[in-house]
């Protein structure tokens, strides 16, 4: 198997046709396939939310696209306001809805500073945290550590026990479920369809949240690499920090790289090695192109393997005893 | 020390196949080929066999090679059991 060498090139895209492409498909899918009036996205600040946005106010007008700051406790200063000067550059009607109070209801902080607590029985919650993963790209299974700072700067690290981990994660995940909540309560309202922000390096390899921001009725740029993405934020005149922010999970209290908590790699080697992987390119090329040994490009596609098995049922629908075709009148 | 391969064998059957009498693993079977544990299931079986044993896997010994077959298991498991030290 082998296409030849990958290059930056690989991922070069027509903006102006895939801005054009993606609009069309985007007026169709929300008024002849949801029959929804426009729709609704969060914004975070980051290049994945603020495309969209820009992309469905290409497709719809901004008077059909509504915004929605939603930080909470342990989101970056910069995240709502860069997010809320994107929506006024657009011109789109936007809201601030601060979810901390609701994390904290739910038992949120509470349920994660818990599993922390098994793990670093000194931590507190003015001490910060953060989850790294380690072992696969290196041939190894994936595993995760817990970093932790106390308010005085000393770190400390540790591999996370399952239960922990998946607690950890679990509580997390509410931000991004309530956050998808307050999405459909604006929705409903509006009778607006929601815009799911996944780019392709998450989707393909189970990089979110079921029932959290992994929800939405259309997703526009699912189909795209980080790198793609970053080229259409050029292309449409975002704000430079957007153009150039390094993409963070901005979940954790401590600065989280997503390639630190999921990918392993960063995202220009991750676009490369994943377009790779779906073109069928031979590891000893993506070696090359990485400048990497051939053994840890074939670590790197066991990786990405892993990652799409372990996600699978992210993707899946719930299942039925039998299939069931709810029939359409004529 | 067979038994060990067992113990592993029955817990994957309980608690990842759910009991399925279906469910035919080999004792040099690839877990990860047979798709019957993934990432997280990893984990959890890193879990059973440090309490299970007594022992703590070390970051570095997370390796397929170690984990992943019922023998690459019980090779793994008789290798730490025997650096021990031995109890009084």
């Amino acid at each position: 198997m082998s296409n030849g060498i990958p290059g930056p090139r690989s991922l070069e895209i027509d903006c102006s046709a895939e801005v054009d492409r993606i609009s069309q498909w985007m007026v169709d899918a929300v008024g002849q396939q949801l029959h929804r009036r426009g729709a609704v996205l969060g914004l975070s600040g980051g290049v994945d939310s603020s495309v969209c946005a820009a992309l469905a106010v290409r497709a719809l007008g901004e008077k059909k696209v509504f915004g929605l700051l939603m930080p909470e406790i342990d989101s970056s200063s910069t995240s709502a306001s860069l997010g809320g000067r994107v929506a006024e550059q657009l011109g789109i009607e936007h809201r601030l809805e601060d979810i901390a109070p609701a994390l904290r209801a739910i038992g949120c902080y509470r349920e994660r500073d818990a599993a922390i607590r098994a793990v670093f029985p000194d931590y507190r919650e003015d001490w910060k945290s953060k989850i790294a993963i380690a072992g696969g790209p290196k041939g190894g299974v994936n595993f995760f550590r817990m970093i932790v700072q106390s308010p005085s700067g000393e770190m400390f690290d540790k591999r996370l026990p399952i239960r922990e981990y998946l607690q950890i994660v679990a509580a997390t995940n509410y931000k991004q479920r309530v956050r998808k909540t307050v999405e459909y309560f604006h929705a409903d309202r509006l009778n607006y369809a929601v815009i799911g922000t996944p780019n392709r390096l998450e989707y393909e390899q189970g990089f979110f949240v079921k029932n959290g921001d992994g929800a939405a009725d259309i997703k526009l740029i699912a189909h795209l690499y980080k790198t793609q993405v970053y080229a259409l934020a050029r292309h449409l005149g975002l704000p430079d920090e957007v153009c150039t922010a390094a993409p963070t999970t901005d979940t954790y209290s401590l600065p989280q790289g997503q390639d630190e908590f999921y990918f392993s790699l960063p995202y220009q080697q991750m676009d490369l090695a994943l377009w790779s992987h779906n073109h069928r390119v031979a590891a000893a090329d993506l070696a090359q192109a990485l400048g990497v040994e051939t053994e840890q490009a074939e670590h790197i596609y066991a990786d990405i393997e892993a990652k799409q098995r372990t996600t699978r049922y992210l993707h899946l629908q719930a299942l039925l005893v039998e299939p069931v075709f709810v029939r359409t009148p004529e | 020390m067979s038994d060990i391969k067992e113990q592993v064998r029955a817990y994957i059957v309980e608690n990842f196949v759910m009991g399925s009498t279906k469910f035919v693993l080999n004792d040099t079977d690839s877990f990860m080929d047979k798709h019957v544990v993934d990432s997280t299931g990893f984990l959890e079986l890193v879990t059973f066999i440090e309490d299970s044993w007594s022992l703590t896997v070390e970051d570095e010994e997370m390796v397929p090679e170690n984990l992943d077959s019922l023998a690459n298991i019980e090779a793994f498991v008789n290798r730490k059991l025997s650096a021990l030290p031995q109890a009084a």
